[in-house]
C-alpha cells in the first residue's frame, strides 16, 4: 500500500508539473490566437480577462482588416513560390553533389569534400553584406531570383545527403550499373526512392529556414510584390494605424498552413530537427 | 570509406563532374566567393559616397570597430545574452525532455506542443512578445507582474528601459528555441540503452542516481553540442533585435549583427560592416572548433 501510494504521488507531482508547464508556455500563442477575434481595443485585456465581452464581441473584423489594409496573399504566395523553389532545387542540386562525392571516382573528390566542410561553417551573415553590393549592382534587388538562387546549395544539406548515401548498400546500384543502366536512372530510379528519410529531412529544414529567412528579404526587398511573410510581419507592424488584433490576425494567419503541414508530418519535422543538431 | 565507391569502370567521371558541378557553383559563388570579398574589404576604407578612393588600410577598420562603444557594446551583449540563455534554455529543456521520456497518458500531445514554435517565424515571434510586453498597464506582461505582485507592480516600458531591453529579447529567445533543444534531448534519452537502468535498478540504485550515473553521462555530449550550437545561435541574434528594440536604448540591446547592418546599410560604412562579420565568423570559428573536437570524443 505505501508503495503505491509514494507512486500515486509522484504520478500526481509529474501531471502537475507538466501541464502548468504546458499551460506557461502555450500562453502566448493563446494569446495570439483569442487576440485575433477580440476588439482592436480589448486585444491586451489578459487572456482571459472580460472573457464574456469578448465572447459577446468577438469576430472576425481583425482577419477583414488584414485583407484590406494589406495585399496577404501576394505575401503568402510570394513566401511559397520563394520556398517551394528552394526546397525543389535544394533537393535536386544537393541530392547530386551528395551522390557524386559518395559514390563515384573523381580527381578532386577529397579536395571538394574537405571545401564543402569548410563553407559549411561560414554563416550566412558573413556573407551578407559584399553578397548584397553585388547583386544589388547587378540589378536584382526586389526580385525572386535573389531570394531563391543563393539558399539553394547548401553545404550543410550536402553533408547530409553524402552520409546517408555512404550508409546505404551500394550492391543495388552496382548491380544497376551492371545491366546498363546510367548513372542519371540508377541514381533517379534506384538511390533516390530509397533515401525519403534524408530526403524529408533536409526538405523540412530548408522549409524551415527559408519560410522564416527574416535578414536577407530586409536587405533585398522594398517592393510589397515579392516580399515574403517573414518580412511582410514586420512591416505590418510598423504599419500606421497600431492595431494589436490586426496584427494578431495576421499571425494566425500566417502560422496557420504551417501548422497544419506540421502536425500531418510531425515525425518528420522531429526527425529533421534533430538531424540538423548533428551540423558538425 | 573506400569501399562505399562504387568500382571505377562502372561510371564515367564527365558525370559524377556534371552532379557536383551545380552544387560547387553555386557555393563558390554565393558563399566562398563574398566569404573572401568580406576579408579583403574589411581591409580597405571602402565607405559608399566617400570622395576618398578606396586603399587597403590593414587593419586599421579593425582597431576602429574595437574602439567604437556601440561594437563593444554588442560585443558584450552578445556575451551576456548567450551567458543567460544557454544554460537557461538548456535546464529547462533537458527537465522537459526528461518529464516527457516518462511512460504517461498525451505524451505525443505535450511533445508536440513544446515543439511547435519551431515553426514560428522568429520574426512573428518578436511580434507577437511586442505585444505580451506591451507597456499599458493592461499589457500581459505588465498585468502578470501585477498579479503576482497583488497590485504593487508599476507598469513599464520593457522593450524601451534599459534594464529590460536585453532580457526581454532573451526571454522571446528561450521561449522560441527550447522546443528545438527538448526534442533533440528526448531523440537522445531514447538512445540511452535500457540495459543499464535494468542493471542498475537490480543493483538498487535509486532514480536520482540512475539519473546521475547513467542518464547525464550518456547525455553529456549531446549537451556539450547543444550548448555549442547555442552559443553560435546567440551570436547571430539579429531578427528579434531588429524587430522589438532597433538595439536601444542607447545600444543596452544591441549585437554585433545589428551594428553590422547598422554599419552597412544606414551609414554606407562597408569596410567597417565587412570587419564585423569577419570578428563574428572567428567566434563562429572557434565555437565550431571546440564542437568538432567534441563529435570527434563522441565517436571514439
Amino acid at each position: 500500500m505505501p508503495l503505491n501510494f509514494k507512486s500515486n504521488v509522484i504520478k500526481f507531482v509529474r501531471y502537475s508539473l507538466i501541464i502548468s508547464a504546458t499551460a506557461i508556455y502555450l500562453v502566448p500563442i493563446l494569446y495570439m490566437l483569442l487576440g485575433s477575434f477580440k476588439p482592436d481595443d480589448h486585444v491586451l485585456s489578459g487572456i482571459f480577462n472580460k472573457l464574456q465581452y469578448v465572447a459577446e464581441h468577438y469576430s472576425l473584423q481583425n482577419f477583414r482588416d488584414v485583407f484590406e489594409r494589406v495585399d496577404f496573399k501576394r505575401y503568402l504566395a510570394n513566401s511559397l513560390i520563394i520556398t517551394g523553389c528552394v526546397v525543389f532545387f535544394g533537393l535536386v542540386v544537393n541530392a547530386m553533389a551528395g551522390y557524386a562525392l559518395a559514390r563515384f571516382h573523381w580527381q578532386g573528390r577529397k579536395l571538394t569534400l574537405t571545401i564543402i566542410l569548410a563553407i559549411m561553417i561560414i554563416p550566412m551573415e558573413a556573407t551578407a553584406v559584399p553578397l548584397f553590393y553585388q547583386l544589388s549592382i547587378l540589378g536584382l534587388r526586389n526580385t525572386y531570383v535573389v531570394q531563391i538562387i543563393p539558399f539553394i546549395a547548401n553545404a550543410f544539406f550536402i553533408v547530409l545527403f553524402y552520409t546517408y548515401f555512404l550508409s546505404l548498400p551500394k550492391e543495388l546500384e552496382e548491380a544497376a550499373y551492371m545491366d546498363g543502366a546510367s548513372p542519371w536512372r540508377t541514381f533517379l530510379f534506384i538511390v533516390l526512392p530509397n533515401s525519403k528519410p534524408v530526403l524529408a529531412s533536409v526538405a523540412i529544414l530548408s522549409f524551415l529556414l527559408q519560410w522564416g529567412n527574416y535578414l536577407w528579404p530586409l536587405l533585398m526587398v522594398s517592393d510589397e510584390n515579392v516580399r515574403p511573410l517573414s518580412l511582410a510581419i514586420s512591416t505590418f507592424y510598423t504599419l500606421p494605424p497600431l492595431q494589436w488584433g490586426d496584427l494578431f490576425a495576421f499571425g494566425v494567419l500566417m502560422v496557420l498552413p504551417v501548422l497544419i503541414v506540421f502536425i500531418v508530418f510531425q515525425k518528420w519535422f522531429v526527425q529533421g530537427v534533430v538531424a540538423s543538431s548533428h551540423k558538425a | 570509406m573506400i569501399q562505399t565507391l562504387l568500382p571505377k569502370h562502372l561510371v564515367k567521371t564527365r558525370t559524377s563532374v556534371l552532379m557536383m558541378i551545380p552544387a560547387i557553383l553555386l557555393l563558390i559563388v554565393f558563399v566562398g566567393e563574398p566569404f573572401i570579398l568580406s576579408i579583403i574589404l574589411s581591409l580597405t576604407n571602402l565607405r559608399l559616397g566617400s570622395p576618398l578612393p578606396m586603399e587597403f588600410v590593414g587593419l586599421q577598420q579593425y582597431y576602429e570597430i574595437f574602439s567604437d562603444q556601440a561594437f563593444q557594446r554588442a560585443i558584450v551583449n552578445n556575451g551576456i545574452f548567450a551567458l543567460c540563455v544557454v544554460p537557461i534554455q538548456t535546464v529547462l529543456a533537458l527537465s522537459l525532455a526528461l518529464l516527457l521520456n516518462q511512460k504517461m497518458y498525451g505524451r505525443a500531445m505535450f511533445r508536440m506542443l513544446f515543439f511547435m514554435p519551431v515553426i514560428f517565424p522568429l520574426s512573428l515571434v518578436a511580434v507577437i512578445w511586442i505585444i505580451i510586453f506591451a507597456p499599458n498597464p493592461e499589457g500581459l506582461f505588465n498585468d502578470s507582474l501585477n498579479a503576482l505582485t497583488l497590485g504593487h507592480w508599476q507598469a513599464r516600458d520593457f522593450l524601451h528601459n534599459e534594464y529590460f531591453a536585453l532580457p526581454a529579447i532573451m526571454l522571446t529567445s528561450i521561449w522560441q528555441g527550447v522546443g528545438f533543444q527538448m526534442i533533440v534531448f528526448l531523440a537522445a534519452l531514447q538512445a540511452i540503452p535500457h540495459q543499464l537502468y535494468e542493471a542498475a535498478s537490480i543493483d538498487g540504485a535509486k532514480t536520482w542516481q540512475q539519473f546521475w550515473h547513467i542518464t547525464l553521462p550518456q547525455l553529456r555530449y549531446t549537451v556539450a553540442y547543444v550548448v555549442i550550437l547555442t552559443t553560435i545561435l546567440a551570436f547571430r541574434l539579429f531578427d528579434q533585435v531588429q524587430i522589438m528594440t532597433q538595439g536601444g536604448p542607447s545600444n543596452a540591446s544591441t549585437t554585433i549583427m545589428f551594428e553590422t547592418v547598422k554599419s552597412a546599410f544606414a551609414q554606407q560604412q562597408v569596410a567597417k560592416a565587412a570587419a564585423m562579420t569577419v570578428v563574428l565568423f572567428v567566434i563562429v570559428l572557434s565555437l565550431t572548433g571546440l564542437q568538432q573536437k567534441i563529435s570527434k570524443k563522441v565517436r571514439i
